[in-house]
This record gives structure tokens, sequence and C-alpha cells, in this order.
């Protein structure tokens, strides 16, 4: 039935006319239909009203830095609410059989079911259940036994039911928390479970209002998301963006979702009010969309508190909207005026029984749950005694983590594993664009190496030049060690008699040195290391160096 | 003509099987495709034709789908002959009836002679071997248009069968064509179909009911021994109740809805329709069971129905306690006409059922307005939602437009007929944020309700609920169509089972005195479709209501065997 996916091609491509076509051809048994059609999408007036208007002109262009930031957030307090929506790590759709495989050719990913094709039913893939509860535990929530899919109504094309399959009233998780890194808690108002859209590509305009024609990628729809609402407890900027990092950390750690957020598969809201301090009542709320990294997280809270506060400053309102994030201008733009409560006439999906979870089934997940990132950290400082911003550097990333765990474990000193990792194996990682499990470095090698700094059996200065050979070709260290004969020079005859050449070969500097230049110590000692090949014992050759200058 | 141009700029070549657009491509198209039309090649077949089997097929005994079926087993008769027969019928009173919207014929002759040479080489064949069966136009089936009644599909064409069309093929049944009905389901008397409305084979001038309509007219006029339909609130039992055959709803879940064009989901069932029980247990048996692309398809083992009705005094009904809903004062009281006459037919079949030696007691059915007025909100609301995918934006009819919103109010607003609209309105409004407590909620919980009732009736050891299927016999055309709220009420006896998701069997019990037929309504508990067989069987057994044809039926089949001699 649905398994002769090839029978349907969906393209969309552009006529001579310039519109936009989607053509359907059945490739097989010689079945016919082929046609074409122009949809051109190109609206004005739909659902938003455009920001054109005299009347809200005034507002919106009003200049937004007449007043510092310190002036304004000594009247006011922002109330920063963040809703993320995290793509699920599964090989298939929600509710059909398509792959998920990011980059692929447009409407190549789509089958009748995730197109809404008449008389199609929707098949909820258990790994998205499996997924999202995991999510929903990680995120301290109360999971719902007893849930539901529920009907998000709304006409958009690129909804391809114009409805949304999601969850309204019985949420999988619910009353949840994570903790920051600065040790805040955030409390999560709810997770649930709902399926992607399409994607919009706008021809001549950056929304569909305006635009003279409308590209549609199907591929997209019916993508697993999560999305999980905070409760507005965000008070800065710098908050909003370490809640969206722990955020990704955490469905990291649990190994739910990559989160990249240039690929879309983690997607940020921000709604974002001010009030006078001290007040318990809510100002006009307005959400920022289009935000795709970070860093852009705390410039765009940011700069919404310094127009918000300029404008309230003024004695002007600001008016509820949705705002997107321009990362050429560095500010927000308005995208959509709200024409009041949108009514989305949510229902229980009926083509989708409610499932029932057993709490067997969450215990289980509450048990084999991996250990979340603030819990690491703080291990890491009790147990390891790593100092705070090691702990979080380390945490940071899950692989890294994991690698640095194992290294410890071998009875090497844990502050030595960070410097190594945080310097020279970062450096690594960061130029070749790799993940540590995708070198040949293994803990083992690491901790040796380390050790045999410790033993004095090689220099720091060959560690460093083995390291990218481990990781590279892996391989035992003491074998490279030896066959390359990189020990360390500890006999300190040989060494003397090394330092004695080296000295005698630089007469106008010792001379220079004897007549009180005795910061040239270092360039002997220098010299003495480069004709050894970095195996001389540091220590030693200090020494040696002096003994030999004084003499 | 045996192939059908359905609405005004779509054509389908069954020589090439394509379906080409326009007018002017089309007189292309024809001019360099038609080399041999199929209605020459048709002709051909026609020669050849046994005129035995013609007669045979005459008889009201010979055309039921197992003595087809058995026939083309033992080799008596050829498949491609069978076909050819019912396509003659069809080509000879559908244009009276207007029960069909697409025929197949190529397609249907091409499967007639694979199971020909399927058989002459020996190799296993299904339970519905050549068997020409007719399917609503809401099924999807691959490379046949699928329209569910509506402008708005007038030119989609799915690349998937529905499951139910799907194991009617597997068990080797020929599909002829698609039948007529109401547009998306909603209405009980074809008239609201977005292309034609079907008459009553009995009386030309009448409905034939709906939404199951086009199905009901073609069987009942024999153009096809047995026919799928869908039933959302009596779609399947009141057409077959107003052209004298027999219907079943299934239990909700039990025969997949994959590929059923959804009205509203939480209602929708695939039934069958034929002239007797015994066909449609059969075909029944094909249809039901656990499909894995349908979530809502129930999981549990179907039983053999045929071995049930085979085993010994499975037609004594005896250990069957029946609950007969006697209201005759509530009918009449809602301004139905002809009461005494279905009053007259359900006694006479009450009465059956006792020499049967069924138990009988009294009932009544309570809620039963309530239960209508609830169906009228919980159907339309779903189907608010479950219709705004016809946007014309992926398939379906598109209207040129500037922007999107005069897309979708261009597209909808042209493709979708009146009825259609009201229900899509009233769905809205009762989903909406403000009324959805005052409406939905509450109408799921009348349906709650109703459930709860009928169920503590089947716990108090009743077996089967009986009661007329309608209140009236077959309408004239149009005499309901200005008034939907008259149109609704035909559903009030057929609605209760379709809330609480309960199988019901309609079957012919007599006639009014037009000489118009009249339907028993049998409900069963949840999956006790063979008790309701067992009955059903055991009254055709006793009752010869089901062996009637009308007159036009009987016309085509003196006059055509008349032309043999």
């Amino acid at each position: 039935m649905l398994r002769n996916k090839t029978l349907l091609l969906f393209q969309v491509l552009v006529s001579k006319s310039g519109k936009c076509c989607l053509s359907f051809s059945h490739t097989r048994n010689n079945l016919f239909v082929s046609r074409r059609q122009s949809i051109q999408c190109s609206v004005s007036k739909l659902r938003y009203i455009h920001c054109n208007c005299s009347a809200t002109q005034k507002t919106t262009l009003s200049h937004p830095t007449l007043y510092s930031k310190e002036e304004i957030q000594s009247y006011y307090e922002p109330v920063i609410g963040i809703e993320v929506h995290v793509q699920l790590a599964t090989d298939t759709k929600t509710f059909c059989p398509c792959p998920t495989r990011f980059g692929a050719k447009p409407n190549s990913n789509v089958c009748p079911i995730c197109l809404g094709f008449p008389g199609t039913l929707p098949l909820l893939n258990r790994k998205v259940l499996e997924l999202a509860t995991r999510a929903a535990v990680a995120l301290n929530c109360e999971v719902a036994l007893n849930t539901k899919f529920d009907r998000k109504n709304y006409f958009y094309p690129d909804t391809p039911k114009n409805y949304q399959i999601s969850q309204n009233d019985r949420p999988l998780g619910r009353n949840g928390y994570i903790t920051l890194p600065s040790g805040r808690n955030i409390r999560i108002q709810r997770v649930h479970m709902e399926e992607d859209s399409g994607k919009m590509l706008h021809q001549g305009a950056s929304s569909l209002t305006g635009s003279t024609h409308t590209f549609i990628d199907y591929n997209r729809a019916g993508i697993p998301l999560i999305e999980i609402v905070s409760e507005p407890d965000i008070s800065s900027p710098v908050e909003a963006a370490e809640y969206g990092e722990e955020l990704r950390r955490i469905m990291r750690y649990i190994d739910i979702s990559d989160c990249n957020m240039e690929e879309g598969t983690m997607r940020l809201d921000v709604n974002i009010s001010l009030r006078p301090k001290g007040e318990e009542t809510f100002g006009t709320k307005v959400e920022l969309k289009n935000i795709n990294s970070f860093h852009f997280v705390s410039r765009a809270v940011e700069y919404e508190i310094i127009r918000q506060g300029s404008l309230l400053l003024q004695r002007e309102k600001p008016i509820q909207e949705t705002r997107l994030w321009n990362e050429k201008s560095q500010s927000t733009l308005t995208m959509r005026v709200k024409e009041g409560a949108s009514d989305y006439r949510y229902f229980p999906e009926p083509d989708i029984p409610p499932i029932q979870l057993e709490p067997s089934q969450v215990d289980d997940i509450r048990r084999t749950m991996e250990e979340l990132p603030s819990a690491k950290r703080k291990r890491y400082l009790e147990e390891y005694g790593l100092s705070v911003y090691d702990a979080n550097n380390v945490v940071n990333e899950p692989s890294i983590a994991k690698f640095f765990e194992a290294t410890v474990r071998h009875g090497v000193a844990p502050k030595l594993v960070v410097n190594w990792i945080m310097s020279d194996i970062m450096k690594y990682l960061n130029q070749k664009r790799i993940e540590i499990t995708e070198t040949k470095l293994s803990c083992e090698s690491l901790a040796e190496l380390i050790s045999l700094i410790e033993n004095k059996t090689i220099t720091g200065r060959i560690a460093k030049d083995i390291l990218p050979i481990l990781m590279e070709r892996g391989g035992s260290v003491t074998t490279i060690v030896e066959e390359r004969g990189l020990q360390q020079l500890t006999d300190k005859n040989k060494l003397e008699e090394l330092v004695k050449t080296t000295i005698a070969s630089y007469p106008k500097e010792v001379e220079l040195y004897k007549s009180g230049k005795t910061k040239l110590l270092g360039f002997f000692v220098g010299q003495v290391m480069k004709s050894s090949g970095g195996k001389a014992d540091p220590v030693l050759t200090n020494q040696l160096v002096k003994e030999c200058l004084s003499q | 003509m045996f192939w059908r141009f359905v609405g005004s700029t779509f054509f389908f070549c069954p020589t090439c099987r394509i379906v080409v657009h326009n007018g002017e491509r089309w007189k292309r198209h024809k001019s360099t495709c038609f080399q041999q039309s199929p209605l020459t090649r048709l002709q051909c077949h026609t020669k050849s034709f046994s005129t035995i089997i013609k007669k045979q097929l005459a008889d009201v005994d010979n055309s039921t789908v197992l003595s087809i079926t058995e026939n083309f087993k033992r080799g008596e008769w050829k498949a491609v002959d069978i076909v050819v027969e019912y396509l003659n019928r069809i080509h000879e009173m559908d244009k009276l009836l207007g029960a069909f919207l697409t025929v197949d014929a190529e397609r249907a002759l091409q499967k007639a002679r694979w199971l020909d040479e399927k058989w002459r080489k020996g190799e296993p064949l299904g339970p519905l071997a050549a068997v020409p069966v007719a399917v609503k136009d809401n099924l999807c089936t691959k490379g046949i248009p699928t329209t569910a009644g509506s402008r708005i599909l007038e030119n989609f064409i799915p690349g998937y069968d529905a499951t139910t069309v799907s194991r009617l093929e597997a068990a080797d049944a020929i599909v002829v064509g698609k039948t007529n009905m109401d547009e998306f389901g909603m209405g009980s008397s074809t008239e609201l179909s977005g292309f034609h409305p079907s008459k009553n084979p009995w009386d030309p001038s009448r409905v034939c009911g709906g939404s199951s309509g086009g199905s009901a007219a073609a069987v009942a006029s024999g153009m096809v021994p047995f026919a799928l339909g869908s039933d959302t609130g009596g779609s399947i039992r009141q057409p077959a109740s107003f052209c004298g055959i027999c219907g079943l709803k299934p239990t909700y879940g039990r025969v997949s809805r994959f590929g059923l064009v959804a009205f509203s989901s939480s209602l929708d069932t695939v039934g069958p329709m034929a002239s007797s029980v015994m066909e449609l247990a059969s075909v029944f048996q094909v249809l039901a069971g656990h499909d894995s692309m349908d979530s809502t398809s129930l999981l549990d083992k179907v039983p053999c129905y045929k071995d049930i009705l085979q085993e010994r005094g499975a037609l004594d009904l005896k250990d069957i306690k029946l609950g007969v809903v006697y209201d005759e004062r509530m009918l009449s009281s809602k301004g139905f006409g002809q009461v005494e006459d279905v009053m007259r037919c359900f006694q006479e079949s009450v009465r059956v059922f006792t020499h049967l030696n069924a138990k009988v007691v009294a009932i009544s059915l309570p809620f039963l307005e309530e239960a209508l007025a609830a169906y009228y909100v919980i159907a339309p609301s779903e189907a608010s939602s479950n219709l705004a995918r016809y946007d014309g934006v992926r398939f379906g009819i598109r209207q040129e437009a500037a922007h999107i919103s005069e897309l979708y109010q261009k597209s909808r607003g042209m493709g979708m007929g009146s009825e259609v609209k009201r229900r899509i309105l009233t769905g809205t409004f009762a989903l909406s944020s403000g009324y959805y407590d005052a409406y939905y909620r509450k109408a799921l919980q009348v349906r709650q309700l109703v459930s709860q009732q009928l169920k503590n009736l089947f716990q108090q050891q009743l077996d089967i609920i009986i009661c007329p299927t309608t209140p009236c016999a077959a309408f004239e055309l149009g005499e309901k169509i200005k008034d939907p709220v008259k149109m609704y009420m035909e559903d009030l006896l057929t609605i209760p089972a379709s809330l609480a998701g309960l199988p019901a069997l309609s079957v012919p019990m007599g006639f009014d005195s037009d000489h118009l037929p009249l339907g028993l309504q049998l409900i069963g508990n949840q999956q006790r479709e063979d008790i309701l067989f067992r009955a059903g069987h055991a009254f055709q057994l006793a009752t010869n209501w089901h062996r009637h044809r009308p007159l036009m039926y009987r016309n085509y089949v003196s006059t055509t065997t008349d032309a043999i001699h």
C-alpha cells in the first residue's frame, strides 16, 4: 500500500510563469496523473495584520535605544519565559514510516500519510513516546500515565491536514524544573509531543505576506517534536541563554536530540515583557522568533528589554506581537500582530486511541536515566575537587564528560585530565570539527600519557607531540615512546655534556650573560631543549645551565 | 458508454487508464489512442458470451455472491462472462438510476481475464473469486478516481487502496466501479451528491437513501451482487432498508478505516451490502480483522461466520433473547408518514422471530432524540477538522486566486456543497472556545450515556435489540432536501448503535402500501456480528422478502433473455 512510496513523487517545481507548481506523478504501473497546478500563495492580509498601518507605526519605529540598560533596569524588571521545540532523533516520522533525514531533496521524504491525503490515518511511532517520556523525566516533570493527542486546527499551507496533531489538556509532562549552572532553578510548565509542519520558502518577501510565490517542502512535515514551555522564571538576558544551553545539554545527555540550532532541530521562542519593579502583574508580552544561536538569545532579549523599556519610559505601551530577531541589524522587527487570542478549536484526536503508560515503564526510564549535567557538575566539585569553571567546561559536552570520567577512573589526577582535555584535545577537536568519540584516542592512553609525564619518563613537550599521534592512530603511549626513543633525558652526565657543548657554541651570549643579562638563561635552556629534541628534563636542564654558566 | 466522464473537466480513458483534464486534450487523446474503442472490445466479448450464463444469472438464487464463486470455481462460468453480464446490466440500468460515479470496465475485464487464467492454471482462488463488486466512492481505490461525492475531489486519483478494497482484491473479487453518495457521506438520500442524485430501483421517483445510496441501488437493481458502503450514522442501514437489501454496520474498529475518506473518525465504519445475510457474512469474513494501518482497529480474532451459521441448531434461536422496541406513538408524533405500514411489518417480523423460538421482551430505547442531537454535534465537529485538508493546495480542485485566503475560499467555496458547508460551520461553532463545553463536551456526555444505556440492556442477557431501520419507506426525490432537520430525523433509529459503536444489521421486512421495501434493524452487542448473522439468516430462511426484485430488474431480465431466444 504505502510501501509503494516511489509511486507518489511529490515535487515542487517552478513553472515557466514563475509560479510554484506542485506536480504529482505516478511512475509505476504506468499509472496516470501527471498534473501541474500552480499555487500562488501570495498573501496579503490573511491571519495577521501586517504592521504597516499608521496606528502601530509609531510604536514599532520609535528609536529603542533612547535609554540605557541601567536606567531601564532601575525602574523595570523583565519577565521571560521560553518555549523550546526539540526535534526527537527518530529514524522515521511521528505518524508515518518516512525517514527524518536532514538535507534530503525537497519533498522526497513524504508519503500520503504525512501529506494528509484523503483516507490516510496516523500511526504513532512508539519511539516518539519513549524519547518524549525520557525528556519529561529528565526535566523532573510529573509524567501523565494517561495521555492523549489532540488536534490543533488552523489553516496554513505548511500544515498538510490543516490541523496539527499535538497535545492540549493532558500533556505528557507537567510541573518540572531544571537547575542552571548558576544553581538557580527554572520551572517547566509542560512538555508535550507534536508533529512539525513543512518548510516554506518565500519568494519576493520574507514571509507569506507579500511574497509573489511560495515553495513548500513537506520533508519536515510530521517530524516528531517536543515542546518544552518554561514558567516565566527567567530574569535576565544571560539567564535566558543559560536556560537554552542547559536544556540543550540535557537533551544531548539523554540522547534524544542533537539540538542543532542551525539545522533547526532545536528552536527557541522567547516571551518577554517588562513590569515595574516589585509588581506582581505581567506586562504586555512580546514573542521573539528566529533566534538561531544561544549568543543571539541574550542579544535579542537585551535588545527587547531596551526597546520595551524605552517605550515604557516614553509613556508608550508595547503591543502584543511576534517579532523576528534580525541578525544583520542586530535588532528585532515586527513579524505579525496578534488579532486577539486565536482559537485552535482543540479536540481529542479520534484517529489515535488514548495512550496508557505503566508506572513501571516510567520507573524504568527514570532508573536507567544517565546522570544529568547538574548532578554531574555537583559531583565534579565534590568528588574530583574541580573548580566551578572546569566542572562547567567538562560537563558541557556529554562525550567529553564521559571521556573525562573514564580517564580519571584510571587513577590520574582530575585536574591534570581537565587541563589536557580543555587545552590540546579541545584545540585538536575544534580544528578538525569532530567529536572525541571520532578520534582514536582512548582514555587508557591519555591516562598513560599523563602518568608518564608524572613519573618523568617523558617531558610535557614530548607529550604534546605524542597526543596528535594518539588521536590519529591510537596505540600504546609506552610503545610510541620506546619506538621513537622519546624518553626524558635525565642522565646528569649526558645532559651536562649536552649543556656544555650548547653553551660553547654561543660565546657572544655567554659574554652578555656574564655581564649581567641573566634573562638569557631562558635562551640557553631553550637551546638545550632544542638540541635534545625536547627530551631533556626541564628542571635538571635549568639547574645545569645555571651551574655551567656560573663557572 | 462504459467509461464515464466525471464532471465536465475530467476524462478517464479506460484504454490507457489515464485521466485527461481538459476537453481539448481529451479530443486529441481520443483521436490518437482509440484504435479500438472499449465498446467494440466489449461487443467482441458479448459475441462469445454464453447465453446460458446470462439466463442462469437472471435467477435470483444464482446471482448471489456464493453461487457466482462456486460456479466460477467449478468452471461452469468464466469470470469474463460474469463481468460482461454485470457491465451490461450497469450499461442498461444505470442510465436511469445514476448509482455509479465511475465504471472501470477495462480494469474489471483485465482482472477477470487474469482470474480465468488463474483458474486455467489451477492456482488457488480467493473466497470471493470472480464476484463483481461496487465500492462506495469514499473508499480509496488505487488508480480509480475517488471523489467521496464531492466536486472538490473530482480529479483525485489515489495511489493507494483502502484496506477494505485491497482485502476484496486479495479475495479475488472484481471491482467494477465506484458508487454515488452524499457528499462526504453527509446526507440521507444521495441527493446531496456533488454530481447527480441516485434513484431508487423500486421507484425511480424516489430516493435510494444515503449516504451509501449508490451502493444500495446498485445491489438492489442487480447491477452488482454486492457492494461496499460506509456507515457513520446510518449510511449503510438506511439505504439498505430503502432499497430492500441487507446491510451491515460492523462494530466500530472491526473493519479497517484506512483509505476511507474520513467524515467523522470516531463514528465511521465500513461494511458490506448485499441481497442476503449469508452473502453479507461471507463478505464480512474477508473485510473484518485487525489492520496495522488503523490505530483504532480492534485486535480480537475474527470467528469463522460460515462455521457458526452451519453449526447444528444455529438457526434455532431458542438461546437468543430479543429486545423489541415499541415506539409507535413516538414515531407518529414526529410526523413520519406510513407509520402503520412500518409497524405492521415490524410486528410481523417479531412474530417470525417468536416462531423461530427467540425469547422476546419489550424494551424502550431512551434518549433517542438526545442521541440524534448529540450525533449532529459530534459528527460535524470531527468533520470540520477532517475536511480542512481539502484546501486545493496539495490535491483536488484548485481555483486560481491572488492570495492564499482567496485560494481557500474559492476552492472550498466552489468545491463543496451547501450541506457540507452547513456541517463544517456547525462543527466549527461547536468546537469554538466558549461553546465547546455547551456543545461538544455535552454531546460527548450524551454519547457516553447512550452507550451506557445500551450496554446495560445487553448486560441484562439481551442478545439483540430489534426495531425498524427507518421510521418510513423511501421518500420522494426533493421531498426533504429543503429541510435539513427533516433529513436528519431519518437517522433517528440508526444513530444509537453508531454512537455506541455497536454492530447493526438491516434486513428487508416487507413492503408498504406503495410496494416500497422496509427494513428491520438488528443491533447486537460489541463484536457480536455472529449473533446478528444467525438471527438474520434464520429470519431470511423463514421469509421471502430478500428474494423480491424491483420491476426494472425483472424487465431487464425478461427483455435480454427474450432477445437471446
